[in-house]
C-alpha cells in the first residue's frame, strides 16, 4: 500500500533531490553549454551560465579540423560489430545454459564471468605483439575482435538470465511441432527474448563505446574511436574550451541518450543478476 | 532434463562462446608469465634469456612498486567509501516520494555513462584548471587562492573524479535493492515502534548488505584497473601511479616487457582474490 | 493411426530411477490416462513417448517402427501443454499454423488446415489475436488446434486442464472426449484427477512412483481393483479401509467398502459410530463416521435429505458384494 505523504514532506524531497540530481548533473551540464559559447565566453571571468551568444561555431570547427565523423564512425563500428558478432556468438551459448543445463553449466558460466574480471594490463603487451604480428594493430577489425571478447561474458550471462525466464515448455511445443533446433532458436526463442535481446544490445554497445583501454592503447590515427579523439585533446596545445565541450558532447550525447533508456538493464548487466 | 541428441546440440552450441573466451584468456596468460620469467626489452636487445624470479623481486623491490600499490589502495579505498556512502544516502534519497523522480534519477545516473577520457578531460580543465576553472572561480569569490588540483591535491582529485563517474553506479544498484524491500516489513517494524533511524538500522542496512557487497566487489575490480582518468590528467605523476599504471608505463613506456610481465601476474592474482568473493555471491545466486 | 509399444522402457536420473521398467500397450485409436499422484512418474512417461526425454533403456515402438532414438520432431506426434505453451508473438493463425509451416506444406493446404481446425475449435473470430488476449479456455483450444492440424498419430496431454477453473474443466472434458469420438485418434492423457481419468477414458494406467500399478478400463478399475493404492485412488470419495477384527471375519488383513456401497440409518446395522462432520451436497449426503476401533472416520454416502447430525449414533451395513479383500501385501484376494 503506497501512503499519503504530506504536500511539505514531499516538496522537501523534490528540493533535495532535485538540488542533488542537478550537482551530480552539473559537470554534463556545463559541458554541454560551454560547447555554445565562444572560446572567449568560454574561460569568462567571473563564468556566464545562460547568458551568453549562443553560437554552433564550435561544432563546426571540431568537425572540420579533426575529422569527428570518422572517429564517430569509428566508434559506431567498432561498437556495434563487436557487440552484433558477440550476440550471434552468445545467443546459442545461452540457450545451451538456460534450457540444457548440466551440472557444469554453473562452472562454466561463473568462469566465463571471471575472465571478465582479469586485469587488462596484464594481457596488454602480449595482445599488442599479436596484433603487430597479424597486422591488427590501429585497425577496427582488431579492436572488434578486442571489444567482442571483453563484452561477451557480460553479454552471455544477461542473454542467459532473459533467456532462463522463457519457459522451456514452449520450445519443447515447438519441438514437438517440428521445429528443428535452427527454427526453434530463430523462430521462437529469438523473437520470444526480443526485449532482452535488445537490452543486452543496448547496454554492450554502451560499454563498448566508452571503453577507454584498449582503444586508447591499439589505435592511432585510422582506426580511434570517439575515446581517443577526445584523448587526444589532452595535450594543452589543442586546448580550447568551447571546442573540448563540443567535441565532448558530441561524444557523450548519443551514449546518454541510450543509457537513459536501459538503465534497469544496467543493474542485471552489470551485478551478473546477483541485484534484483 | 534432457535428451541425448538435445544435450549434444547444446555442447555444439556452447563450444564458440567457450572457445574464444578460453583463448581470449589463456594466451595471453600464458605469454605473460613467459615474459615475466624473462629479461625482454624489445628496444633495447630483445630476448635476453631466462632470469627465474629476478623481474618479479625486481618489480617489487623497486622505488616505485609500494608507492604504486598504495596509491591503487587509496583510490580504491577513497572512491568505495564516497561512493557506498552517498550512494546509499541517494538511494534512500531516491526511494521518497517527489515530483519528477524519473528526471532526478536521470540526472544522477548520466555520469555513467560519460566516457572516461570525457570526464577526465571536463574535470582536469573545466572544473580543476587553476586559472581558468571553475572550482578557481569558486574559490577566488570566496577570497581564496586557487588550488593547482591535479598536482598539489592530485589523489583528492582523482578519487573525485573517479567517485563522480560510480556514484551512479552505486546508487542505482542499491535503489534497485532497497525497491526490492517489502514495505510491509518496514510496516511492521514501526507497528512495532521501531523509529525511522532504528528502521534504517535493523531492516533497511541489513536488506541492502548484500547489494552493498556486490557494489564494493564490482567496483573494485573496475577501480583496480581505472587507466583513462589516470592517462588523460596526470600521466602518473605527482604520485597518482597506481599499480595499472605502472605497469603500462613499464610496457609499454619504459619498453621493459619482462618486468612489466611480472607487474601484470601481480595484477592479475590481486584482481583473481576479489574476483572470487564476487563469484561465490554470483555462484549463491545462480543456485536460487 | 496410433499404435504404441513401450518395451521395457526404464528412464532414471542419474542415480534416481523414476521409472523402473515397464511394459506398456497402447492400442490405436484408444484414449488412455495416465493417472496417479505428483510424483509418479506419469508425466516424465508421456515425455518419454513425445521424445523430450530419452529413455535409459528399453525401446519405444510406434506403429511398429523403433522410435526409441527418434527426435520428437519427426515422432508425428502432437503434444498440449500444461501451461498450453502457446507462442506469444505469434497470433492465433500462426501458432495454429507453425507445425504446418515447420511442415513445409504448402501456404494453400496451411490455410485450409488452419481454417478448418479454427472451425471445429470455435476460433475463427480469435484466430487474428495474439494467446495474450484470450481467456484460458481459448487458450487451450489454441494449444488444441496446434496439435490438430499435424493430423498427428497421436495426441499427448501433459496435464491440460489443471490451469482451469472448476467450471470450464468440465467444459474442456467434454471438448476433449468430443474430439476424440470425431478424431478416433490414439490419445494419451496425463493427469492427477481420477474424476478426469474415470470420465474420459477407454483405457486408465494407475501409477504410482513409476510402477504400473494396474491397467484396465475405467469401471474394471472401480469393481476390481487389483490392490489397495488403485482401490484407494479410484473412486470419489475414497474408498474406507478397515483393518483388524473386521477385516479377519472377512478372511483378510484390510477390507475396502466405498461409501456408496455403505447404507447408514439410524436404528439398526452391522458397524455402529457416531456422525461426525457430514456434508450435504443435495442431491446426496457424505457423513464422516467415528466408529471405535478405526483411525480414520468412515465416509458414508446417503440420498439426498436425510436428517442426521453431528453427534447422533449411526449404524453402517455394507453392501455384501461390494466388499475388497486385501492380503497383507495390500494386493486383492479373489
Amino acid at each position: 500500500m503506497a501512503r499519503t505523504v504530506t504536500t511539505q514532506r514531499k516538496s522537501l524531497n523534490t528540493a533535495i533531490a532535485w538540488g542533488i540530481g542537478l550537482l551530480i548533473f552539473f559537470p554534463v551540464l556545463w559541458t554541454i553549454l560551454t560547447s555554445f559559447k565562444t572560446e572567449a565566453e568560454a574561460i569568462a571571468d567571473p563564468p556566464v551560465f545562460l547568458f551568453f551568444d549562443w553560437t554552433l561555431e564550435n561544432y563546426a570547427v571540431v568537425q572540420e579540423r579533426s575529422d569527428y565523423m570518422r572517429f564517430l564512425w569509428n566508434s559506431v563500428i567498432i561498437a556495434g560489430v563487436s557487440t552484433l558478432v558477440g550476440i550471434v556468438v552468445a545467443v546459442p551459448a545461452a540457450w545451451s545454459m538456460a534450457f540444457v543445463p548440466s551440472k557444469r553449466t554453473k562452472d562454466v558460466l561463473l568462469w566465463m564471468l571471471s575472465t571478465k574480471m582479469l586485469p587488462a594490463v596484464g594481457a596488454l603487451y602480449p595482445i599488442y605483439l599479436i596484433f603487430i604480428e597479424l597486422g591488427l594493430l590501429d585497425t577496427r577489425t582488431g579492436l572488434v575482435i578486442v571489444m567482442m571478447l571483453i563484452n561477451l561474458p557480460i553479454i552471455v550471462w544477461m542473454l542467459y538470465t532473459y533467456f532462463r525466464e522463457i519457459p522451456g515448455e514452449i520450445l519443447e511445443a515447438a519441438r514437438m511441432d517440428g521445429a528443428t533446433l535452427r527454427s526453434e532458436i530463430i523462430h521462437v526463442l529469438t523473437p520470444m527474448a526480443v526485449p532482452g535481446i535488445a537490452s543486452t544490445i543496448l547496454l554492450n554497445f554502451i560499454l563498448a563505446w566508452n571503453e577507454a583501454f584498449w582503444t586508447l592503447n591499439l589505435t592511432a590515427a585510422q582506426s580511434g574511436p570517439l575515446t581517443a579523439f577526445i584523448a587526444s585533446y589532452s595535450s594543452p596545445e589543442g586546448l580550447f574550451y568551447a571546442k573540448l565541450s563540443a567535441a565532448s558532447t558530441m561524444a557523450i550525447a548519443p551514449i546518454l541518450i541510450l543509457g537513459w533508456f536501459s538503465q534497469k538493464q544496467l543493474v542485471r548487466g552489470l551485478t551478473f543478476g546477483a541485484v534484483k | 532434463m534432457a535428451t541425448q541428441h538435445s544435450r549434444s546440440a547444446a555442447r555444439v552450441m556452447l563450444a564458440p562462446a567457450v572457445f574464444l573466451l578460453l583463448v581470449w584468456m589463456l594466451v595471453p596468460l600464458t605469454m605473460t608469465l613467459y615474459f615475466s620469467f624473462k629479461r625482454y626489452l624489445p628496444l633495447r636487445g630483445g630476448d635476453q634469456g631466462w632470469v627465474g624470479f629476478d623481474n618479479y623481486v625486481r618489480f617489487v623491490t623497486s622505488s616505485a612498486f609500494w608507492p604504486s600499490v598504495q596509491t591503487t589502495l587509496l583510490i580504491v579505498g577513497g572512491v568505495l567509501l564516497i561512493t557506498v556512502i552517498l550512494g546509499v544516502l541517494l538511494a534512500l534519497l531516491l526511494d521518497q516520494p517527489m515530483w519528477g523522480q524519473g528526471i532526478v534519477r536521470i540526472l544522477v545516473i548520466a555520469p555513467f555513462f560519460v566516457m572516461p577520457t570525457v570526464s577526465a578531460l571536463v574535470w582536469k580543465n573545466m572544473f580543476m584548471d587553476p586559472v581558468n576553472g571553475l572550482f578557481a572561480h569558486l574559490w577566488k569569490f570566496f577570497g581564496l587562492a586557487p588550488i593547482e588540483w591535479l598536482s598539489q591535491a592530485s589523489m583528492l582529485s582523482i578519487v573525485l573524479i573517479v567517485s563522480w563517474q560510480w556514484l551512479p553506479f552505486a546508487t542505482l544498484i542499491l535503489l534497485t535493492a532497497i525497491q526490492s524491500l517489502d514495505s510491509e516489513q518496514l510496516e511492521a517494524a514501526e507497528m512495532d515502534g521501531a523509529n525511522p533511524l532504528a528502521r534504517f538500522g535493523h531492516i533497511i542496512l541489513p536488506h541492502l548488505s548484500q547489494a552493498i557487497t556486490i557494489v564494493i566487489l564490482i567496483q573494485t575490480i573496475f577501480l583496480l584497473s581505472i587507466f583513462a582518468e589516470i592517462f588523460v590528467t596526470t600521466q602518473g605523476s605527482f604520485g597518482t601511479r597506481t599499480l595499472a599504471y605502472l605497469i603500462f608505463q613499464r610496457v609499454l613506456e619504459s619498453q621493459n616487457v619482462g618486468l612489466g610481465s611480472a607487474g601484470g601476474v601481480y595484477a592479475i592474482i590481486l584482481a583473481n582474490i576479489v574476483a572470487l568473493f564476487l563469484m561465490r555471491i554470483v555462484g549463491k545466486n545462480l543456485d536460487a | 493411426m496410433g499404435h504404441i509399444v513401450l518395451d521395457n522402457v526404464k528412464k532414471s536420473f542419474g542415480d534416481i530411477t523414476v521409472i523402473p521398467p515397464l511394459d506398456l500397450q497402447i492400442e490405436d485409436g484408444e484414449f488412455v490416462v495416465f493417472v496417479g499422484p505428483s510424483g509418479c512418474g506419469k508425466s516424465t512417461l508421456l515425455r518419454l513417448i513425445a521424445g523430450l526425454e530419452d529413455v535409459s533403456s528399453g525401446t519405444i515402438r510406434i506403429d511398429g517402427q523403433d522410435s526409441t532414438a527418434v527426435p520428437p520432431a519427426k515422432r508425428g506426434l502432437a503434444m498440449v501443454f500444461q501451461s498450453y505453451a502457446l507462442y506469444p508473438h505469434m497470433t492465433v493463425r500462426k501458432n495454429i499454423c507453425f507445425p504446418l509451416r515447420m511442415a513445409k506444406l504448402d501456404k494453400a493446404e496451411q490455410d485450409r488446415r488452419v481454417e478448418q481446425a479454427a472451425a471445429v475449435l470455435n476460433l475463427t473470430e480469435y484466430l487474428d489475436r495474439r494467446p495474450g488476449q484470450l481467456s484460458g479456455g481459448q487458450r487451450q483450444r489454441v494449444a488444441i488446434g496446434r496439435a490438430i492440424v499435424r493430423e498427428p498419430a497421436a495426441f499427448l496431454f501433459d496435464e491440460p486442464l489443471s490451469n482451469l477453473d472448476a467450471a470450464l474443466r468440465v467444459g474442456m472434458r467434454l471438448e476433449i472426449s468430443e474430439l476424440h469420438e470425431r478424431l478416433k485418434t490414439t490419445m494419451i492423457y496425463v493427469t492427477h484427477d481420477q474424476v478426469e481419468a474415470m470420465t474420459m477414458a477407454d483405457k486408465i494406467v494407475v501409477l504410482q512412483a513409476g510402477i504400473i500399478e494396474q491397467v484396465g478400463s475405467p469401471l474394471e478399475l472401480y469393481r476390481t481393483p487389483r490392490n489397495r493404492f488403485v482401490a484407494g485412488f479410484i473412486g470419489s470419495p475414497k474408498m474406507n479401509f478397515l483393518e483388524g477384527p473386521e477385516a479377519a471375519k472377512h478372511d483378510a488383513r484390510t477390507i475396502g467398502v466405498r461409501p456408496e456401497h455403505i447404507t447408514p440409518s439410524p436404528s439398526e446395522g452391522v458397524w455402529k459410530g457416531r456422525v461426525g462432520v457430514s456434508e450435504h451436497l443435495g442431491s446426496d449426503t457424505f457423513f464422516h463416521v467415528h466408529m471405535e476401533g478405526c483411525a480414520e472416520p468412515i465416509t458414508v454416502r446417503s440420498g439426498g435429505e436425510v436428517d442426521m447430525h453431528h453427534g447422533d449414533a449411526i449404524y453402517m451395513t455394507p453392501d455384501p458384494g461390494h466388499i475388497h479383500r486385501f492380503d497383507g501385501e495390500g494386493l486383492r484376494i479373489a
